[in-house]
């Protein structure tokens, strides 16, 4: 089975940009085949965690192991094993599509011949075989993005380490991305993931942890999370001081969260409760929802903007 | 404190471990240069055939002689002398923090097995090839002249032009590499390319004789200005004549410009790639 293997363990991480704390000793684990996503508003250190698991930045403190390798030490073996599709975008210009992948798999000591048939590979899943001989200017977002993929691949890593993979692409893209990150986990290659997109971490993360301001505030299976934090359904309605007390009668253990000029109630009761009270208080412009991993996400970092 | 703060700030002088991985960095520039030869090549052929035009046949025609020898004569070692120090000092500036900064192709390539150390090395050695391209380009060139119109090329050790072009590439490399480090954006190399760069070009013995200077300045030329140490060099093995200065004979001056060469370079060498990589993983 090999899945009680943690491959990714961090103990005490921490990692200061001079004085600024964005790393604040964290530990966790990740074990064989398991897409864990680390979600977390700008600035909560997501992408600091990911860039200290493949060694472009050391941890000031504590540590961490990559397939029972330190990022202190075994760069080098950690990085022929990890493949990264970092945020932004830095594919080669200089070169075409094909020579990208070509001269990426030169960097992992790939044969020239082997090179060749991984590339072609990976265009033809990708759909950039149209694309192969022009360069990188010509490539819309979207290619951009799907190239940066392809090439976390071409070395074929047992771990796999996703930066905001889909920011800026198309729902067909999107789910292109999607079907390749289920169909890479059925292979047993163990993923990281961040993103915003919280659907898409409850499509695809067998385990989210949600860091805030450096620390793991937060972590478990998508959809118990949901049902934890947020219960089953929501409850909104135009925010109208009169409602309130019948509302908060109705509802004494709810969770009442003041939207602009919206209301949103949430119970830890099963599906089925606003319909009963709606019966005998009808009011305008209520909607009843199930709940997801967006709400979660508000309720446990709050609502008001970070800057980077 | 004191641990985190150890493992974050790398000495400044730790030797670099490297391996055979800088070559695919210095590959991956070549394939870019041979990619685009017709731009890269084109204009350096066409620099010192100008230089030659308007120095030597121009400038030159109202010059009888310096020190004994037609002026083309003493000017065409020192074009290859400058030929060096821009080719490598460009290339390690402008090219190596595009690439850096705006291209973000260092972040590529150290997601690899390739470390950062390798990289820099990989870029420094890269900037070292293309002070020895142009260099040997400028060569060709004086090589041309001297067999068709008049003889510029005096001893049979001109040849040796090309491996000084490429150690004197890599000092000018290393110490533009240092530059690098520290530049907050592309203008920043104003600095260095008026305030170093030029005064190089015509102070160190290029276009008139060290001697010409002050004692003081020239003192300073032969202490700490390292184009003074090529053209040195390159007179010795093109026109076969280093004019003594400061009371040093021509042998004397030839052994401190190739001792000081070496120094600097393994001193610049080490420095840069330390802070090019305190720089990029900080």
């Amino acid at each position: 089975m090999g899945s009680t293997e943690a491959l990714i363990e961090a103990k005490g991480l921490t990692k200061l940009y001079g004085e600024v704390i964005a790393v604040d000793h964290i530990d966790f684990k990740v074990y064989k085949g398991e897409c864990v996503g680390f979600l977390g508003p700008n600035g909560a250190g997501k992408t600091t965690c990911v860039r200290m698991m493949y060694c472009f930045l050391p941890p000031s403190s504590g540590e961490l192991q990559i397939a029972g390798l330190s990022v202190n030490t075994q760069c080098r073996q950690i990085k022929s094993l990890v493949g990264v599709a970092p945020q932004e975008d830095n594919l080669d210009p200089d070169f075409t599509v094909m020579k990208n992948l070509t001269v990426y798999c030169r960097y992992f000591d790939i044969s020239k011949a082997e090179a060749a048939k991984r590339a072609n590979e990976q265009l033809k899943f990708f759909q950039l075989e149209e694309k192969r001989d022009v360069t990188i200017d010509a490539l819309s977002g979207g290619m951009k993005r799907r190239l940066i993929f392809a090439r976390a691949l071409i070395n074929q890593p047992q771990i796999l380490l996703l930066d905001e993979p889909t920011t800026g692409l198309d729902p067909q893209a999107r789910h292109l991305a999607w079907d390749e990150v289920r169909n890479l986990k059925k292979k047993q290659v163990t993923i990281i993931l961040t993103t915003h997109y919280m659907d898409e971490a409850a499509v695809l993360c067998d385990r989210i942890l949600i860091i805030d301001k450096g620390k793991i505030i937060e972590e478990g299976n998508p959809s118990e999370l949901v049902k934890k934090h947020v219960g089953e359904e929501v409850l909104e309605v135009d925010y109208d001081e009169r409602l309130l007390p019948a509302l908060k009668e109705a509802f004494p253990d709810g969770d009442f969260e003041r939207l602009g000029d919206r209301l949103q109630i949430f119970t830890d009761k099963p599906h089925g409760v606003f319909e009963g009270f709606l019966k005998d208080h009808p009011m305008p412009n209520v909607t009843i929802r199930t709940t997801n991993l967006e709400d979660v996400f508000l309720k446990l970092t709050g609502r008001g903007l970070r800057e980077e | 404190m004191t641990g985190p703060n150890l493992r974050k700030s790398p000495a400044r002088f730790a030797i670099p471990k490297l391996s055979y991985r800088v070559w695919k960095v210095w590959r991956r520039n070549f394939d870019v240069f041979t990619k685009t030869i017709t731009v890269n090549f084109f204009p350096s052929l066409l620099e010192p055939i100008l230089y030659l035009l308007a120095f030597g046949l121009g400038l030159g025609g109202y010059i009888t002689s310096v020190l004994g020898q037609p002026y083309l004569v003493f000017i065409s070692p020192a074009l290859v002398a400058i030929a060096i120090m821009n080719g490598s000092f460009f290339e390690c500036t402008f090219a190596s923090f595009v690439r850096m900064y705006f291209q973000k192709t260092f972040d590529a390539i150290v997601a690899t097995p390739v470390s950062v150390e390798e990289v820099v090395a990989g870029e420094l050695l890269w900037g070292a090839t293309r002070a020895t391209i142009n260099a040997t380009i400028v060569l060709a060139v004086i090589g041309v002249v001297s067999l068709t119109i008049r003889p510029l090329i005096f001893t049979p050790l001109f040849l040796l032009a090309i491996p000084l072009a490429f150690f004197g590439g890599l000092m000018f490399g290393s110490i533009a590499m240092c530059f690098t480090a520290a530049a907050p954006n592309i203008d920043f190399f104003n600095f260095p390319s008026f305030l170093f760069l030029t005064p190089m070009f015509f102070l160190c013995g290029t276009f008139f004789p060290l001697s010409k200077l002050p004692q003081g300045a020239q003192g300073v030329a032969l202490a700490i200005l390292p184009l003074t140490q090529v053209v040195n060099i390159a007179r010795g093995i093109i026109s076969g004549h280093v004019e003594p200065i400061l009371g040093l004979s021509s042998p004397i001056l030839l052994l401190i410009s190739l001792v000081w060469i070496i120094g600097v370079t393994l001193f610049f060498f080490v420095l840069s790639i330390n802070l090019m990589k305190k720089r990029l993983t900080s």
